[in-house]
């Protein structure tokens, strides 16, 4: 076979997959200037939102607010296809608010596609990756089903759910993607080959029901905020006031409860069928009833999947139980009497890895030039493949450039609790976001991403000069306007207190200042206004900010300082081929887990299972003695 | 995970006989930590504001009680020990004035030092000579073993399940605040507040008694290991209330904890024995024959001391020849009890060394007692006797973390009265979470997490 056959080109970055953390890894790579090409099994498919209608929620809408700092691309895409939109958590506190918006799925994939095929140094191609290929512990490029051949030197893998995918409900299985696309067959046997452990993990999805069978009037309509606040800092809020669609809210009752009861033997899951491990935090709804045995209802929220189709997303009853007996259980729901079933609902299973054979960088340690992100590492969500894959584009091309990778810490974003959980702790089933995760949440707040992260996406290349000096500029604001009002004295005088008593708020006992009035829980800045006459005039985000970091400021300093010990260690740095077995002193099972996951700093190590303060000590005696 | 930075203080002499004793501090606080507790001799004098490696003579005051009369040595980094800042002060009051000081110094934002922190620390700071470090990683494995091995067993029989009750109880408050929060649409915390408040009240409640308790000596096993041997009816647990009952002992009991049968705790001014006491198993059989020759002879050989108690108006038998046999070169007082009959042995009769002293004493009478606190106080100043200074610093450290997070839970109550949003509660309640977890030996993980999951229904 001397004569060329086949097609070959050449590559600096090739993205394996183009959901959502293969575009944000494909625009990554190739906005920092580096020939990418992006294969994805069907041009049709990309940015594809298989399951839920929506965007963001509790934490995971503080990650698309950090891949927007970043100069990622999900948060501008959902201001652009969002159909309704709402701050989750408003009468709690700042930490936890949480942006969330429903998509028109269409729409969505429609502006990603757009936003991809206009980008410079992006090729996408249809075709399903079936070799990585790799010389001497370093990646060279891919193959397709098609012989052909793609040299690249950096892969990123976003394969999503599609290895070796299968879709099951009741004894019916098929072996398909999402949504009936065609999966990849063939990659697993290729990774294996290349020394990648994988493992199977499950997810599952509820039915899509016609809109003209359901009877609304038995629901509780659900509205989206009057005032719309855009996930991207660069979109201005102004623009996207639109009219909003609505969503709805059902209950499942007693009569559902004994449908799936009955039935439960019938379930793939309890026959075996599945082997896949399934995430607990969105459970099948036969799962719900039967574990929560004891709750008499569940709640079933009834959402569009866009303006221009008729099916309707039954959030809460994600199920693979045989198909009659799903038409039965959603039939007993208060306006789903008479409902008809666009799509089954159905469990699915993949392949993906056990994230730990990845470093914080999300390259995999054994192989140099090989990255991955999103679902194949074992996590779940839109988001959360988003953010992991903003964070293997930029790596890959950071590599091929030659220049330093970046790892996001804890203390510096949700995207690092995310990766730092993902590559260091055990998990037995798909990984998703939650505030409880994130020790420093006070200050990784949603409101403050840009704040916190816009300096490392400027210095990446990813966020323009213009919108860094924005930022910056915000920055001087807040600090200016909560200096001036902690030098503005008041005193109590009889004007003061009246003003006061009217805001039902505690006289002064003795002067203080503007700051100090603006801590009590039912003062803020804006009602100072009165009592403020010379304030400057300064943007809403900015008073936001000023609010916030006055009213906790007690809390926000002691995170700060936790902060400030927690970096101490994650400067320690250590190097992956370092052989642990030369630190006499540490645990045997210190010495296996760390020569297992080889992590990049004291920091990380100190968060491996089966690592103690003790090993810790001795390996910064060890690092102090070698130093030298 | 211990920080490298963060400012440690212990006991830098073993907390044996002399008077003196010396604390050290050492980290970016230490200076302002001593300034807080220390007033001079000379008015305002600040030790913040004094030359560097110079002395100063004054008291440690707890408010306005003056603890003890000191001299404190200021030192800055980096000409010191750890070449951080490092004050230590000699203390002169004895072991209970010692460790007051120290409660008073944790109180004031120092933790208690790490077994071998301050040499790890010097090394780490590139004090000590690189050919120690083999050295000093053996002393952090060993300290931290022992550490390891006796922080959970030290802690009295019923604190643990106690504390383990408290944690649970928290976690599962964060556990609901948290899945509310993470699934607003599904969970609501309406009308929680309220709850919370008397569950963290009754928290706070009970972390209260367990600090009170502690300062007893009622939580953590502390002091000089002793075990009473002798045969049934001998009179051990009838010298044991003649001791116990008297006002030195300890009496405070913690609601919902079983008191402890196995251990008695007493305290010789200022010396503490821990005793071990087979009243126990009393009632079923003696110690020599019930449990054998060989469980006293392994009771015997983890002691400090031994209290060999025999009846004086009866002769000695085969079980006495063993006792006597287990007790040969061990640090051990001999009681002849029951003083007040007539006696049939003498010390003539007894084949133990000569230093070995013999007290006679009528628990029944409570005659003799004095005598043996006397002998117990010679042999202590004397050198014989000594505490395991890990021991005790692991104490600080329990004692430390249950007050610690009794102030966090105080936290808690605030933000509720304060109005604070819900998530505000988590920061704090998680805090006490892990401080208790570090004192029963529990590590957190992943409980949080896994807690949500098994006890909330969330998601699509």
């Amino acid at each position: 076979m001397s004569e060329k056959k086949f097609i070959e080109e050449e590559y600096d970055v090739v993205i394996v997959g183009a959901g959502h953390a293969g575009c944000e890894a494909a625009l990554a790579s190739a906005r920092l200037g580096l020939s990418t090409i992006m294969f994805t099994v069907s041009v049709d498919s990309i940015a594809l939102m298989p399951c839920n209608p929506n965007i963001g929620g509790s934490s995971k809408g503080h990650l698309v607010r950090e891949i927007d700092a970043l100069g990622g691309e999900m948060g501008k895409n959902i201001d652009k296809s969002f159909i309704q939109s709402k701050m989750l958590n408003k009468s709690k506190g700042p930490a936890v608010h949480s942006l969330r918006a429903q998509a028109d799925k269409q729409d969505y994939t429609r502006f990603m596609r757009m936003t991809l095929e206009n980008t410079d140094n992006l090729t996408i191609r249809q075709g399903e990756v079936t070799e990585i290929l790799v010389e001497d512990n370093v990646v060279t490029g891919v193959k397709t089903y098609s012989n052909a051949t793609y040299k690249a030197k950096a892969v990123v893998l976003c394969t999503g759910t599609y290895l070796k995918a299968r879709c099951i409900y009741g004894d019916i299985s098929s072996y398909t993607g999402p949504n009936g696309l065609q999966a990849a067959n063939y990659l697993t046997e290729s990774l294996k080959n290349i020394g990648i452990e994988v493992r199977r993990f499950k997810t599952g999805t509820p039915a899509r029901v016609d809109k003209r069978s359901i009877d609304f009037s038995k629901m509780e309509e659900q509205f989206g905020d009057e005032r719309v606040v855009p996930f991207s800092f660069s979109t201005d809020p102004d623009s996207i006031q639109k009219e909003q669609v609505s969503c709805w809210l059902t209950y499942t009752n007693e009569e559902t409860h004994n449908i799936i009861k009955s039935n439960i033997d019938r379930s793939p899951l309890f026959s075996g069928m599945i082997e896949g491990t399934g995430p607990r935090y969105c459970p099948s709804i036969e799962d719900k009833v039967m574990k929560f045995a004891d709750k008499d209802r569940h709640q079933v929220f009834v959402e569009p999947e866009g303006l221009y189709t008729n099916e309707m997303y039954l959030g809460g009853m994600s199920s693979s139980l045989p198909e009659d007996v799903q038409h039965a259980m959603y039939r007993t729901v208060p306006g789903l009497e008479n409902v008809k079933i666009v799509r089954n609902a159905y469990a699915i299973e993949y392949d993906c890895i056990d994230a730990r054979q990845l470093h914080a960088t999300l390259e995999f340690k054994n192989i140099k030039g090989l990255f991955s992100g999103g679902q194949f590492n074992g996590s779940s969500g839109y988001e959360e493949a988003a953010a992991q894959g903003l964070i293997a584009g930029i790596n890959a091309a950071l590599e091929v450039l030659g220049k330093e990778q970046i790892v996001i810490d804890r203390s510096e974003g949700y995207i690092g609790v995310l990766i730092d959980d993902l590559v260091t702790k055990e998990s037995f089933e798909p990984y998703r976001m939650m505030t409880s995760r994130a020790e420093y949440r006070l200050i990784l707040r949603q409101d403050n991403a840009d704040l916190r992260l816009s300096h490392i996406g400027h210095k990446i290349g990813l966020v323009s000069d213009e919108a860094f000096e924005k930022v910056e500029n915000k920055r001087r604001l807040i600090d200016s306007e909560i200096e001036r009002l902690t030098n503005i004295p008041v005193g109590a005088n009889s004007k003061m207190q009246k003003f006061l008593e009217e805001h039902g708020s505690e006289p002064l006992k003795t002067g203080s200042n503007l700051a100090e009035l603006i801590r009590r829980p039912e003062l803020s800045y804006e009602v100072l206004a009165e009592i403020d006459i010379d304030r400057p005039n300064i943007p809403a985000d900015v008073i936001e900010q000023v609010n916030i970091n006055i009213k906790y400021d007690g809390y926000i300093k002691r995170q700060l300082h936790q902060v400030e010990q927690f970096k101490k260690l994650e400067a320690k740095k250590l190097s992956p081929d370092f052989d642990y077995n030369l630190v006499s002193g540490l645990r045997k099972e210190a010495t296996q887990k760390l020569n297992q996951y080889k992590p990049l700093s004291i920091g990380q190590a100190s968060r491996i299972s089966g690592v103690s303060p003790a090993d810790i000590s001795v390996l910064l005696v060890y690092m102090k003695q070698n130093k030298q | 995970m211990r920080f490298e930075t963060e400012t440690i203080a212990a006991v830098a002499t073993a907390m044996s006989n002399s008077g003196i004793g010396i604390i050290r501090i050492s980290g970016e606080e230490a200076i302002n930590i001593a300034d807080k507790i220390f007033k001079s001799v000379k008015k305002n004098k600040k030790l913040r504001e004094v030359k560097s490696h110079t002395i100063h003579f004054g008291h440690i005051v707890d408010d306005d009680n003056v603890i003890d009369e000191v001299l404190v040595s200021v030192m800055r980094g980096p000409n010191t020990y750890t070449c951080e800042d490092v004050v230590e002060i000699n203390c002169h009051g004895g072991i209970i004035v010692l460790k007051k000081v120290l409660s008073l110094i944790l109180k004031n934002g120092a933790r208690p030092a790490d077994a071998g922190e301050f040499t790890k620390r010097a090394f780490l700071n590139g004090r000590i000579d690189l050919s120690q470090a083999e050295a000093v990683i053996d002393v952090i494995n060993a300290k931290n073993e022992y550490a390891l091995s006796n922080s959970v067993s030290q802690l009295k029989g019923g604190i643990s399940t106690k504390i383990k009750e408290i944690r649970d109880s928290i976690l599962n408050e964060i556990a609901f605040i948290e899945a509310a929060l993470d699934d607003p649409e599904h969970m609501s915390l309406d009308g929680y507040d309220d709850k919370l408040k008397s569950i963290t009240k009754n928290i706070i409640d009970e972390l209260y008694r367990l600090i009170k308790a502690s300062d007893n000596g009622r939580v953590i096993s502390e002091g000089i290991k002793t075990v009473i041997l002798g045969k049934p009816n001998a009179g051990k647990s009838s010298f044991l209330n003649a001791v116990v009952g008297s006002d030195r002992a300890i009496v405070t009991d913690i609601e919902g904890t079983t008191r402890d049968t196995l251990e008695e705790h007493i305290n010789i001014d200022g010396i503490s024995l821990n005793i071990i006491d087979t009243a126990g198993i009393r009632d079923t059989r003696d110690v020599v024959e019930s449990i054998g020759v060989k469980k006293a002879k392994d009771l015997a050989n983890e002691a400090d001391l031994i209290i060999y108690i025999i009846d004086s108006s009866k002769e000695l038998d085969d079980n006495d020849r063993d006792i006597m046999e287990i007790i040969k070169g061990r640090k051990a007082i001999i009681l002849f009890n029951k003083s007040d009959l007539e006696t049939k042995v003498s010390r003539e009769d007894i084949a133990v060394d000569d230093s070995i002293p013999v007290i006679n004493i009528s628990a029944k009478n409570q005659t003799g007692i004095n005598e043996f606190e006397e002998s117990i106080k010679d042999m202590f100043f004397n050198g014989e006797l000594e505490f395991n200074d890990e021991v005790y610093i692991t104490n600080a450290r329990q004692k430390n973390d249950i007050s610690n997070a009794y102030n966090s839970m105080k936290l808690v109550l605030n933000s509720i009265e304060d109005g604070m949003p819900e998530d505000f509660y988590t920061i704090d309640l998680m805090n006490a979470y892990e401080l208790l977890g570090r004192v029963v030996g529990e590590a957190i993980e992943d409980d949080l997490v896994d807690k949500i999951f098994s006890k909330f229904c969330m998601g699509k």
